[in-house]
């Protein structure tokens, strides 16, 4: 039952962050899914990564669609507002959120079928209005809550558990990110925290729309011979571009490493993106070289994990809109009633 | 071709100007109705135009009324021809003794007029073509040429509307000559050429005194300006987009940082109607006021969304602007076919807060209230407009605002209520008035975050599948609604001058309509109580309005009567007693339609409507 908390038996010497929080402070109620579901992996790597970057919980608005992966947000964060949303219309929930607050993180989750599919439009728009946001969609190929259809993202040719072969094409959603704007673009795996929980750091620092797509096995559905988002496929299948690390501004920590080796992304909120380059000729600065990369593995039946895209000078909806750096829920009667003079000079105009 | 009997009147008459769609004639025509409302005469205008922008017929209908009637009356004293696609149509329009002003540059054979209406000819393509070399120019100003020329046939006084071009192209010396010379031009040629004045003239009079003339639309964005607004998420609509775009330049004018430059307000066009009421949800739950302004077809769209609101209890304003319906039915022309469609938006036991407002004024003052109600009340609250009253201009009682008014935030949680222990369950009905209290995000660090969700949960806000956590949430949205009568604005009851058995309900933009449709009743010996009906739930004055009457009419402009099912299924009223009255043909109802209705339907029924006083 999701609504238990979990228990706080903490031993005393449980590692504790800048704030004083344990790792237990960023987890939320007990997890309803399968076990062994690759969406409890990612929900971990989220309290892990907003541990790792003393986040205040509560400045946290975590908001989802409907799916198994969109109930994850009440697993995680116990401490912040969640919204579970409408099927594939989080996007859109999230941009009004993040219009009415802007000094909150935003970390929208979705999956593939809300995301790929019913949701693809919110997706898209949500991408190139530039909304401030961390995106995580948590793809295994299948509708898991509806028991195990083909999703948009799911590979033709793969297999379902009942054995019928998907004949449609997928959808990418890195690539399409790519191509519609979003300035931080990652794919992952959910079974891969190492490189998992730097991706998230580097999403939630990053300041504008921030995709990662996790291949996030369902252990129900989608984990059989012929399905290509099991642990199996897509561990023997995963060619990572490099290894992020986040360095915020405090940190000592970028002095100690040999110079050559990393390539350093200085983010809005002064965060430094570490890039450990395991492919000598990736560039993540380069949007459509990250296109064509995505696709030329594609085509060699390779799953390209890592960062794939940043753009460190990226601005974010607001600052398009021109608006205020106060929140606007924040704008008291004062700031936005005009007052009965400012009428009564419009009272004149009109006769 | 004078014909004996023309129509004589000052003050009194409705003038019609055919055009083409995009000949630029819409501020011509507007020139002249404000001109004469200058003079101190009530005007009504009305467009009537085509869903698309270029070359079909449009015509802007004005009615004088020194009485001060402002619904449609029908029918034409004068039309002003110079749509050659429709002159056969607009030849017939026009009432017998009326007058029919048309471009005699190519002069017309007899047989294309009638011999009961007099006609005007005035060369104004010829005038143009001697006087601008420009074809773009020789377009616009006939336009202006034909109202100098109006000025001189109804007496009016020039001076008038050359102050008004003065007034509109205010800065622009090199526009306002051009336009006052066409104007000049235009008047002259009548004046020289013409018997005028006609049997139609405009006298100076004192009956406009210091009411405003504007749109509805404009006001309802004035209404969310002043209601604090400050996230819209919307997509274009015929005929709603008006109220973003008066939100965004009043926004512009009035909430513009003076140091910074920035913008205390965000408009975002959204992808979609689904994607612009979702970010009013997503703004919302975060506790900004905000809303979106859509028609027929976005209300449709928006269901889904519209049921989770109301089940997560998250303010939303939506201004619904109604047009004809179903499906993209007739998008410029008028209805109130959305009533049922808002009051029960989505699938299962939804039910919402409407507010009806009759006028410009009231889209600005319900257009704000609706902000409150909707924080008050965490629910959505709709503002049914529709196309008459948003795209027309209208006069109407002054804006006004009472400066120590404060927002209604309705029942938030704060910081310190968390600190000082205040018990938080999300949807405990603390008050027994069925509004729980709502934390904002990013409120506290511990305490007071919930998840918000449209699947059942208990009073806490942890989900939950038993029957009883879901039968009280049911019961507390339910005593919710009941609280919110007594929040939305009361009815309107009009006595008839003598005690009556026979009621009639009217919502909107019917308002105008009903009130000269009450006089003529009452001319004829008719007695009627009226009652307008501001607002949805019903409150118990509406009840007890049709208990009171043997028969209540319900006036309404769509084809189902839509009201009327409203009444009867909220107040389990007998069908019998209430009576359609329906108007739906895309024009705005008229009281002629009205009176003709209740008359015919009284004498049918041989209904007496006149109780007899006990001597
Ligand atoms: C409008 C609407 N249509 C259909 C559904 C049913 N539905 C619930 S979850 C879901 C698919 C979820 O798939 P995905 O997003 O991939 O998440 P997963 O469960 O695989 O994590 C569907 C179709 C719904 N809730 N709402
Ligand atoms: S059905 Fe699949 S996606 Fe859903 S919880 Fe189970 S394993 Fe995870």
């Amino acid at each position: 039952m999701t609504y238990l908390a979990k228990p706080k038996l903490l031993s005393a010497d449980a590692p504790k962050n800048a704030l004083g929080y344990t790792r237990r402070d960023y987890e939320g109620a007990i997890s309803t899914l399968c076990a062994g579901c690759g969406h409890d992996s990612i929900s971990a790597s989220i309290v892990q990564a907003c541990f790792d970057l003393d986040i205040e919980p509560h400045r946290v608005a975590k908001l989802s669609g409907i799916g198994c992966s969109s109930k994850t947000p009440d697993y995680f964060l116990g401490n912040s507002h969640g919204f579970n949303s409408v099927h594939g219309r989080m996007p859109s929930v999230l941009t009004g959120a993040a219009l009415a607050n802007r000094n909150l993180i935003y970390l929208g989750v979705s999956g593939d079928g809300d995301s790929a599919s019913i949701g693809i439009g919110q997706f898209a728009h949500a991408m190139r209005r530039g909304v401030n946001m961390t995106y995580i969609v948590e793809n295994n190929g299948v509708y898991g809550l509806t028991k195990g259809q083909f999703s948009a993202t799911a590979d033709k040719g793969s297999k379902s558990k009942k054995g019928v072969i998907n004949s449609d094409n997928p959808i990418d959603l890195a690539a399409l990110a790519l191509q519609l704007g979003a300035t931080y673009v990652a794919r992952s795996f959910s079974g891969d925290k190492e490189q998992l929980v730097p991706l998230i750091k580097g999403a939630l620092c990053h300041n504008g729309p921030a995709l990662i797509d996790v291949l996030s096995p369902c252990v129900t559905f989608n984990n059989h011979g012929g399905s290509t988002r099991s642990y199996d496929y897509v561990r023997q299948h995963n060619e990572a571009v490099n290894r992020v690390e986040v360095i915020l501004p405090r940190d000592p920590i970028e002095t100690s490493y040999p110079p050559g080796s990393l390539r350093r992304v200085v983010q809005h909120d002064g965060s430094i993106l570490h890039l450990r380059k395991l492919d000598i000729d990736y560039d993540p600065s380069d949007r459509i070289g990250a296109i064509n990369h995505l696709q030329e593995r594609q085509a060699l039946g390779e799953i390209v994990t890592g960062l794939l895209y940043v753009d460190s000078s990226a601005q974010d909806m607001h600052s398009h809109l021109n608006t205020v750096e106060k929140p606007l829920n924040q704008l008291g009667d004062a700031y936005l009633c005009p007052g009965s003079k400012a009428l009564d000079a419009l009272n004149a105009l009109l006769r | 071709m004078t014909s004996a009997q023309s129509i004589e009147s000052s003050n009194d008459f409705v003038i019609k100007f055919a055009n083409v769609n995009g000949s630029g004639s819409s501020s011509a025509n507007e020139l002249f109705a404000r001109a004469v409302m200058r003079m101190g005469v009530p005007v009504a205008p009305r467009n009537i135009f085509p869903s698309n922008i270029q070359g079909l017929p449009t015509w802007y209908e004005v009615r004088v009324s020194e009485a001060g009637w402002l619904g449609a009356r029908g029918g034409c004293d004068m039309m002003i021809a110079m749509n050659p696609q429709t002159w056969d149509r607009d030849v017939a329009a026009v009432d017998a003794g009326g007058y029919l002003f048309y471009d005699s540059t190519k002069p017309m054979p007899a047989s294309k007029f009638r011999d009961d209406i007099t006609v005007l000819g005035v060369p104004l393509t010829a005038m143009c073509n001697r006087e601008y070399t420009d074809p773009r120019q020789r377009q616009l100003f006939k336009n202006v040429m034909y109202v100098g020329a109006l000025i001189a046939l109804l007496d009016m006084e020039f001076s008038v509307a050359e102050a008004l071009i003065v007034d509109r192209y205010r800065g622009k010396d090199p526009l306002i000559q051009a336009n006052v010379h066409a104007l000049r031009l235009g008047y002259d040629y009548v004046r020289a050429h013409l018997p005028c004045p006609i049997g139609l003239t405009v006298r100076r009079a004192d009956a406009v005194g210091d009411r405003i003339f504007i749109d509805g639309n404009s006001a309802c964005g004035l209404g969310a300006v002043y209601g604090g607004a400050t996230v819209a998420g919307w997509y274009p609509i015929t005929p709603s987009t008006s109220v973003i775009e008066s939100f965004t330049s009043y926004c512009r004018k009035f909430r513009t940082d003076p140091d910074s430059g920035h913008a205390r307000y965000a408009a975002v066009q959204a992808e979609d109607e689904l994607a612009s009421i979702g970010m009013v949800i997503g703004a919302a739950w975060n506790g900004a006021r905000a809303f979106t302004a859509t028609s027929g077809p976005g209300i449709s769209l928006m269901q889904e969304f519209f049921g989770l609101a109301y089940f997560a209890e998250i303010p939303a304003v939506i201004f619904d602007v109604q047009r004809g319906s179903p499906s993209t039915g007739m998008p410029t022309r008028t209805q109130q076919s959305d009533l049922l469609a808002c009051a029960y938006a989505s699938h299962g036991d939804t039910r919402h807060v409407l507010l009806f407002p009759e006028n410009p004024y009231e889209c600005f003052t319900f257009g704000a209230l609706a902000f409150d109600l909707a924080d008050r009340l965490q629910t959505p609250v709709f503002v049914l407009s529709d196309l008459d009253m948003g795209m027309n201009e209208s006069l109407c009682k002054p804006f006004d605002w009472d400066d120590s008014r404060r927002y209604d935030r309705g029942k938030l949680m704060t910081y310190e209520d968390l600190e000082a222990g205040k018990d938080f369950g999300r949807y405990l009905d603390v008050d027994g008035d069925g509004i729980p209290y709502r934390t904002i995000p990013g409120t506290h660090p511990t305490k007071g975050a919930y998840f918000t969700r449209g699947t059942t949960r208990n009073a806490y806000a942890k989900y939950s599948e038993a029957g009883t956590d879901y039968v009280y949430n049911m019961e507390r949205l339910r005593r919710k609604f009941d609280t919110a009568k007594a929040l939305v604005p009361a009815p309107i009851l009009k006595k008839a001058a003598q005690p009556t058995r026979i009621g009639v309900i009217y919502y909107g933009s019917t308002s105008p309509a009903m009130a000269e449709a009450g006089a003529l009743l009452e001319a004829d010996g008719i007695h009627v109580d009226t009652l307008r009906v501001c607002g949805f739930p019903f409150c118990d004055e509406i009840m007890q309005f049709i208990a009171d009457h043997e028969q209540v009419f319900v006036v309404e402009q769509n084809e189902s009567g839509q009201l009327r099912s409203l009444l009867i299924n909220e107040g389990e009223i007998d069908p019998k007693k209430l009576v359609r009255v329906l108007h739906y043909d895309g024009s705005p109802i008229t009281a002629r339609f009205i009176s003709g209705r209740i008359a015919d339907a009284l004498s049918d029924r041989k209904i007496s409507p006149i109780r007899k006083v006990a001597s």
